[in-house]
């Protein structure tokens, strides 16, 4: 489905991806783990095509994304919600579910007939029914909760009905109970819609507990990649990631 | 039809009617005036509206279109050979056309660039209106007169006709940009001006959007130049000039963004305002000045977007209250 092949960024000095080749294979759930920096939110603004990179190829079902911008790989399938949601604060639920789902039919333009179009109307409901939105549809999108919010970007995304769908910390600043509802929901929309899936995520557990494939990035390089339980077991991944601290790793290893 | 189609229909027949009587309820001929002027201004603070408050685009230039509707249609009918309706459409077009060409270059800068830019493109209209004397007139603008022989049985030449042209020719402008303003492409605008980089993230092109609300302002904005030209048979330098797009900018602020009808509402209060303090004192300037310092410190928005939260605010606590409400009465059974 999604072939990225030694991909390189660098801006200035830094090197913020380097020869970083990954493989998503159709119908995939994978997390992409690593340290503070590890330019993991870069890597998902490379192939979304937000920033060019400087070499490599990004294969999406074959064909190549590189130099496209992130609007035509929006349309050719690929999608994604951001690590601080971003929405539009001035509409509701419904209408800004409504005006992303009337982009992707690309009726955006249309002048001559009255928002909402009655082609979309299911849709959206279908939407907000599945990520739970339904009750707050007429809320305004800026005075939603934190977690819907979250929730929002990513039914935004979803409008798109993505091939592949990008999640950027789709539990970043939720308290515990909170995270595991998000990723339960993640989990199911994952199966429901038989997506490619990829999410970064800092979240130990959670990474261990639902994805099938893990990759690791350390500083800009994938620094190894596999199962859940092959990631837990690898020293490189526990040296760098968990760190050093011996009653950490046998922790990751009992774990 | 949809209900609310139906909604907008009937308002805006009942406004056109009340436009209608007012002048044969009170004859005088200042009232009249002072509507085509309110009529003239509204449709352009309209027009503006579509920039600011919808897509968030701040144009300080958007009396260069006013201008070149004003004086394109002035310069056809003076030259004899365009029926009104006729030079109007030419007008129009016209200044769609000089609205794209400026547009494709304003709308890929962002913010306080894109207003400056619409600002130089403005200034530079005002400057060839100026030395260009022997088309325009120069500083004495399109002198002459501009003639407006009969078309349809409407003879534009009568007082009275001329005002009921003006108040049909702005509620059909209104009826169409309030079809903007909730058509699928408005909701587009939303999006962009709450969050353009999402919003191109979910499939929007951004730039073509932009382009396309700045011709349609554009030639709503030439629309209303056209009006003011009929009615003082005439086209000036100022219609060009800074202050003219920044009294439009006032009027929107005055009236309110938010609201549809904000800026109308705003061109009234300024026509108003400018009507009984020039009677009063000459230090005019102030008054104004005083009256926007209040609005902006103490409203912090339009009177328009104001009432429309003072009555959204009441209707929530209402509601709190009949939800109080209920749970009490359940106790006491």
């Amino acid at each position: 489905m999604l072939d990225v092949q030694n991909l390189n960024k660098s801006f200035g000095g830094v090197q913020a991806t380097r020869d970083v080749s990954l493989n998503f294979p159709a119908g995939s759930l994978t997390a992409i783990i690593g340290p503070n920096g590890a330019g993991k939110t870069t890597f998902f603004n490379l192939i979304s095509g937000h920033i060019r990179p400087d070499s490599g190829r990004i294969l999406f079902e074959g064909r190549d994304l590189v130099g496209l911008s992130s609007l035509e790989v929006v349309r050719r399938g690929m999608a994604r919600a951001f690590q601080v949601a971003s929405l539009f604060p001035s509409l509701t639920v419904r209408e800004a579910m409504t005006a992303a789902v009337t982009s992707h039919q690309r009726r955006s333009a249309g002048l001559f007939s009255r928002f909402p179009l009655s082609g979309s109307r299911d849709r959206v409901q279908e939407l907000l029914e599945l990520l739970g939105l339904s009750a707050k549809a007429d809320v305004l999108s800026a005075n939603l909760s934190h977690g819907d919010q979250k929730l929002l970007d990513i039914g935004l995304a979803l409008a798109m009905e993505p091939k592949v769908l990008l999640l950027d910390e789709p539990t970043a600043g939720m308290g515990p109970d909170e995270r595991w509802r998000m990723i339960d929901k993640v989990h199911r929309l994952w199966q429901a819609k038989q997506l490619t899936m990829i999410f970064i995520e800092h979240d130990m557990d959670i990474v261990f507990k639902i994805s099938q494939t893990v990759h690791v990035l350390k500083y800009g390089a994938v620094l190894a990649q596999g199962t859940p339980e092959e990631i837990r077991r690898n020293q490189d991944v526990i040296d760098a990631y968990l760190g050093t601290d011996h009653h950490m790793a046998l922790a990751a290893e009992e774990a | 039809m949809r209900r609310e189609s139906l909604r907008d229909l009937f308002i805006a027949a009942v406004a056109l009617a009340v436009l209608l009587v007012l002048p044969v309820l009170f004859p005088q001929p200042a009232l009249r005036d002072f509507l085509v002027y309110v009529i003239a201004y509204g449709l352009l603070a309209m027009s503006l509206n579509l920039l600011v408050g919808l897509t968030g685009l701040v144009s300080f230039g958007h009396a260069a279109y006013f201008a070149s509707g004003a004086y394109s249609f002035g310069l056809l009918m003076q030259s004899g050979h365009f029926s009104v309706p006729m030079a109007m459409l030419c007008a129009l077009a016209g200044t769609a056309l000089l609205a794209l060409v400026i547009g494709a270059i304003c709308v890929r800068l962002k913010e306080i660039y894109f207003s400056f830019i619409t600002l130089a493109f403005q200034m530079f209209i005002h400057s060839i209106i100026l030395t260009w004397v022997d088309v325009t007139g120069g500083d004495q603008g399109l002198r002459g007169g501009i003639p407006r022989p009969a078309f349809l049985g409407i003879d534009l030449s009568q007082a009275g006709t001329l005002y009921a042209f003006c108040a049909v020719v702005f509620i059909v402008c209104l009826l169409i940009m309030r079809q903007v303003w909730q058509s699928p492409f408005g909701y587009t605008l939303r999006m962009i001006r709450d969050n353009p980089a999402r919003a191109n993230f979910l499939g929007v092109n951004v730039l073509r959007m932009k382009l396309g609300i700045f011709v349609l302002a554009g030639t709503m904005a030439s629309m209303a130049g056209i009006l003011m030209a009929l009615f003082v048979s005439g086209a000036y330098a100022e219609f060009a000039f800074w202050t003219m797009s920044g009294e439009a900018i006032f009027m929107i602020m005055l009236g309110g963004m938010q609201v549809f009808l904000g800026p109308v509402i705003g061109a009234f209060l300024l026509q108003t305002l400018n009507h009984y303090v020039t009677i009063y004192t000459e230090h005019h300037g102030l008054v104004l000045g005083l009256v926007i310092l209040a609005i902006v410190l103490g409203l912090r928005r339009g009177v328009a977007d104001y009432a429309r939260d003072w009555l959204a605010a009441r209707r929530t606590t209402r509601e709190a209250a009949a939800l109080e409400a209920k749970p009490a009465k359940k106790a006491v059974s």
